[in-house]
């Protein structure tokens, strides 16, 4: 009788000990795993010698975690270690937080310190020995040539030439009074502007689709159209999809500020470059393995760089696989207007006039600094179907408005209809002949584009000419063609570009006789390449 | 013996039971281990043996969970947990709109309820007009300056086509309107902003062009310094009563938090150190990281200067605590009265202080008439600020056209001087029928030296003391007197009874309108003395 009932007491006794002061962790535990030999060797050993142990252990795990700073993964921490482990992690903190203080000196946010010291990528570099040294073929014959901004200059002279006529009336004259122009307005763009702006998409989209004025929102600027559109549908940590290669300033408008990640879908040259459904679905799946929420999918049609246009069957497979994942779409279709040859530009927004699509989620950036050569006024519009999307945007227009006088000018400048019209005929038939030219001459070298139909560029294949086949190669061919040839174009991998060899060249900053210089100066690199290999 | 036995197949269960909890965690090893420990564990290495190597299983049993739980997703169970999420989204969006936008924006989307919005928006809905709508709301809740639009207007009615186009739309004048310039701001204006900031300060303090940054608008220059200066989560203080457009300027997106550091009627609104170094201990005590002091100066809404000693102060406070100031200093140049305008950046100039830490905001809205023309000003010395705000500025650049207008604005050196005198003679005069109109009906106000407000105390009207009875006053204002004032509570401001008052869109014969307004309200509410 007694010897039975004397073990079984005392391992109630013992579990109770344990499991209420073994909680704390440490210093505790040799007071605890001492009475724990009694119940090792008495009947309930096997179950409580284990139970025990493993209960302090997670314990000791949970209060790690807790304290420890940063969220690095617990080191496998024997539980013999235990006391010195224990006292690390305060001290950890300490030395931690005074090598913050120690440079006494006013301290950017980090925010702010990770822009202000980011480095200049070859995109920064290319563009900055340009503005020290622009070609010019009468007084600078030998300078670079500016083959890497997406600016059409090609037809600048029509807008110049309206301007000055129209100027001085459009801002000043008839009813216009000084109030309507020096004094607050609507952030977001005045009504008739929207208006006008609403008219000229339609227009530059073949009136195959009609835009809502109350649906806008101006902006100075795609760039901060984008960026506000990231704050509204994404908080800080999510993430967008975006088809790779896309535009090397992407990253900048979308992650600086927001706080907002984007996932690459690596987009193949077997493919054209075209979105691939399986890339889709793979690169969602595995950021979400990565503990990333996904909150849409970011495209360019036509696409920059590539210059394709997703047919309607992709938009209405991406349609798809948005409604499935319930994400969002922004497609940023700045280039709508600057298309060029026989394929047909489809609009997001003209798919859901005629499907029965959950509108809410999609989103179109468009821009009056491509399609209408006016990069200096930044208009950026925003076009949305989410009520909550344009009610955020529009109080957050306040960042970033654009000025009345600009807003007066454009406002007459696009209700001129025959201008317009003149003006988007004759830019398209310039860019389809510019366009051509230039092909053709690469095409001399042995030099292939990807076929595109919209932009200000060229999407080329050198990977004939790259010594290695790798990031680095391309980036020694490029170095040699803004060094001795003297031309600066954007490596793809700038644009994310997943293989190498591939570059970015803008033409409507030339004019037709430009044409055959940059073809001899292409020349010279490529032959020099090829005698090496 | 019984009993005993009892005990004894009893333990034996719970034996069981836990050794079948272990096996369905860990999968069928478990068993196969922990059987032969036994023998391990009654032997000569019980205790150590005993504890390690259970710990090391569980080890390993909580890595292998954590390795595995994701892929096994797809399978049965946990793909249909994801499927009822997904659908429990599709169900809950059905009456939001489906497809989530982030939560910073539908908390920016919802409607906002604070006094100023509201009156903001009632006047454009029904805004007076001496003609057309006499019985409109008068505006006196947006600190604009329509005092000197006139002398605007003539001047770009003389100058606007040679100021846009370069003189007669040459080649050079249209790619500068047209194609791609720095974000930051043409270079040209940027001399002639230096040249006219440092003019409206008396030539007290020269700028640097080199360090100024320009923006579309003051807001977009502030939002952009809260960037640069503080992470999500930290915060600023500023002095109560401050401008209630801060709140959505900085916190919106930043996620910045603002602080206010409480100023009182005894001290005309002033800002004490003391306060301040309060503010500043109880914020640190809740765990908050304080980057930075924002003050305006000349104060929105008081009108109140801060004098050399106070910045002097504001300096060694700020180098003790290592933080930065924000100087909002947008209604410079729209001073009156005797006492001088002393700019954070003449501190600096003659004093050998840790400059890095002072950041100024300027813009032409206010002192210029100009808020159309959406021109900011960020001014700094410290190069970390400037380096990331110029990059910033992509997404607030101003557009070219309205920079060469204010190019040659602002060059015009003739114009300006005389603009900036006249101007600053219509505030004062405008200033001092206002304030003798509230003088007359027994409205006392806080005294002034510059900007566009009236800082009036109608403590006296407000039945009960408290905010409510200043809400309540507020709305009597705004619906039966028909006035648009922004009450002190909308300030953060910590006694009740107080009302700013914008003057500037006024014209001197809408004061007695306003004033008469005023009186009907008033007389109703006198106190019962």
């Amino acid at each position: 009788m007694t010897q039975a009932r004397t073990p079984a007491t005392q391992s109630d006794d013992d579990t109770n000990q344990p499991t209420t002061s073994g909680s704390g962790g440490v210093t505790t535990a040799m007071r605890v795993i001492v009475p724990l030999q009694g119940v090792v060797q008495g009947r309930g050993g096997l179950v409580l010698g284990s139970l025990i142990p493993c209960a302090l252990f997670y314990f000791l795990q949970l209060y790690l975690k807790r304290h420890r700073p940063s969220s690095a993964t617990p080191p496998p921490t024997p539980p013999t270690a235990v006391a010195a482990e224990v006292s690390s992690p305060s001290a950890l903190h300490r030395v931690h937080s005074r090598s913050v203080i120690s440079p006494r000196g006013a301290h950017v946010s980090s925010r702010g310190n990770s822009i202000a010291r980011q480095s200049d990528g070859p995109v920064d570099i290319g563009l900055r020995k340009v503005s020290e040294d622009p070609y010019d073929s009468a007084t600078n014959p030998d300078g670079v040539i500016q083959l890497g901004l997406a600016e059409n200059r090609l037809s600048l002279d029509l807008v110049r030439d309206w301007l000055a006529e129209n100027a001085m009336n459009s801002i000043v004259a008839g009813d216009l009074s000084i109030e309507r122009i020096a004094t607050y307005q609507p952030f977001h763009g005045l009504m008739e502007l929207k208006v006008a702006v609403a008219g000229f998409m339609s227009q530059v989209m073949k009136r195959s689709v009609s835009f809502n004025p109350s649906q806008i929102i101006l902006t100075a600027g795609a760039t901060p159209a984008l960026e506000m559109l990231a704050f509204c549908l994404a908080d800080v940590g999510n993430a967008f999809l975006v088809p790779s290669p896309y535009y090397p300033d992407l990253d900048r408008d979308v992650k600086w500020r927001t706080g907002v990640e984007i996932i690459p879908i690596p987009c193949r040259s077997a493919d054209g470059f075209s979105l691939n459904a399986i890339a889709l679905d793979r690169a969602f799946t595995q950021a979400k393995k990565r503990g990333l929420k996904v909150r849409g999918i970011i495209i360019s049609n036509p696409s920059n760089p590539v210059g394709n246009l997703f047919n309607r069957e992709i938009l209405y497979n991406l349609l798809d696989f948005a409604t499935e994942k319930n994400i969002h779409i922004i497609s940023n279709e700045i280039l709508a207007g600057s298309t060029h040859g026989g394929e047909q530009f489809v609009s997001l927004a003209e798919i859901t006039d005629s499907e029965d699509f959950d509108r809410n989620r999609l989103h179109i950036v468009y821009s009056l600094s491509k399609d209408l050569c006016l990069p200096g006024s930044g208009v950026g519009v925003i076009y949305s179907f989410n009520d909550n999307v344009l009610a955020a945007a529009k109080k957050m227009a306040r960042f970033s408005s654009i000025s009345v006088p600009t807003q007066h000018l454009l406002i007459s400048m696009l209700s001129d209809t025959v201008f317009i019209e003149k003006f988007i005929q004759t830019t398209r038939e310039r860019l389809g002949r510019m366009y051509a030219k230039f092909v053709a001459g690469l095409k001399q070298l042995g030099i292939e584009c990807i076929k595109s139909s919209g932009g200000f560029y060229c999407w080329v294949d050198m990977s004939g000419f790259i010594r290695s086949y790798s990031e680095k190669g391309e980036l020694e061919l490029w170095d040699k063609l803004l060094n001795i040839a003297k031309i600066n174009v954007t490596p793809g991998s700038s644009c994310h570009c997943i293989e190498p060899g591939w570059f970015r060249c803008c033409f409507t900053m030339l004019t037709e006789e430009d044409i055959p210089v940059v073809i001899e100066r292409i020349r010279k690199v490529s032959e020099t390449c090829k005698s090496h290999s | 013996m019984t009993q005993s036995r009892f005990q004894l197949s009893r333990t034996t269960d719970a034996d069981d039971e836990a050794r079948n909890q272990v096996s369905t965690g860990g999968g069928g090893t478990a068993m196969r281990l922990i059987v032969p420990l036994q023998g391990v564990v009654q032997g000569r290495g019980g205790l150590i043996l005993g504890s390690l190597i259970p710990c090391a299983l569980f080890y390993f049993l909580q890595v292998y969970l954590k390795r595995h739980r994701s892929p096994p997703k797809s399978p049965s169970d946990i793909g249909e947990l994801l499927r009822t999420a997904s659908r429990s989204n599709l169900a809950r969006s059905a009456s939001v709109g489906r497809a989530h936008v982030s939560s910073r924006a539908s908390s920016i989307a919802k409607s906002n309820d604070s006094p100023y919005y509201i009156g903001l928006d009632r006047v454009r809905e029904d805004a007076y007009d001496e003609l057309k709508n006499p019985n409109g709301i008068v505006q006196l809740g947006l600190a604009e300056n329509r005092l000197s639009l006139d002398l605007i207007d003539h001047w770009l009615l003389q100058n606007l086509n040679v100021s846009m186009l370069g003189g007669g739309g040459d080649d050079l004048g249209i790619s500068g309107i047209a194609t791609y310039q720095p974000s930051d701001g043409l270079w040209e204006l940027k001399v002639a902003m230096a040249g006219f900031m440092s003019q409206i300060m008396g030539g007290a303090v020269s700028f640097n062009p080199s360090q100024l940054v320009l923006t579309a608008g003051a807001t977009p220059a502030i939002e952009i310094l809260c960037f640069c200066l503080a992470d999500q989560g930290n915060a600023f203080l500023v002095p109560a009563p401050y401008y209630p457009g801060f709140d959505r300027d900085i916190r919106w997106r930043t996620g910045v938090e603002l602080i206010p550091v409480h100023c009182r009627s005894s001290d005309n609104f002033t800002l004490s150190i003391t306060a301040l170094d309060q503010a500043f201990n109880q914020a640190r005590k809740r765990g908050q990281k304080v980057r930075g002091i924002l003050i305006s100066n000349p104060s929105n809404p008081v009108g109140s200067l801060l004098t050399r000693e106070t910045l002097y102060n504001l300096l060694d406070f700020a180098r003790e605590k290592n933080i930065h100031i924000i100087s909002d200093e947008i209604f410079a140049g729209s001073t009156f009265g005797s006492v001088d305008f002393v700019s954070m950046a003449e501190i600096l100039d003659s004093e050998d202080v840790d400059k890095n830490r002072v950041h100024i905001i300027y813009g032409l809205s206010k002192d210029l008439c100009l808020p159309g023309f959406r021109a900011g000003v960020i001014y700094s010395l410290n190069e970390h600020v400037l380096t990331a705000s110029k990059r910033l500025t992509r997404f607030s650049s101003i557009s070219a056209p309205t920079q060469r207008l204010l190019i040659s604005m602002l060059s015009d050196l003739r114009f300006m001087k005389e603009f900036i005198e006249t101007n600053r003679k219509r505030v004062q005069s405008t200033y001092n029928l206002f304030v003798a109109g509230l003088k007359k009906l027994g409205i006392e106000c806080a005294k002034s030296s510059g900007g566009f407000c009236c800082w009036a105390d109608m403590s006296g009207f407000v039945r009960p003391y408290n905010e409510k009875g200043e809400l309540e006053l507020w709305e009597r204002l705004l619906n039966i007197a028909k006035i648009n004032v922004t009450p002190g509570s909308a300030c953060h401001c910590i006694e009740p009874g107080w009302f700013r008052c914008c003057f500037a869109t006024l014209s001197e014969k809408d004061i007695p309108v306003v004033m008469e307004r005023i009186r009907r309200v008033v007389d109703t509410c006198k106190p019962p003395t």
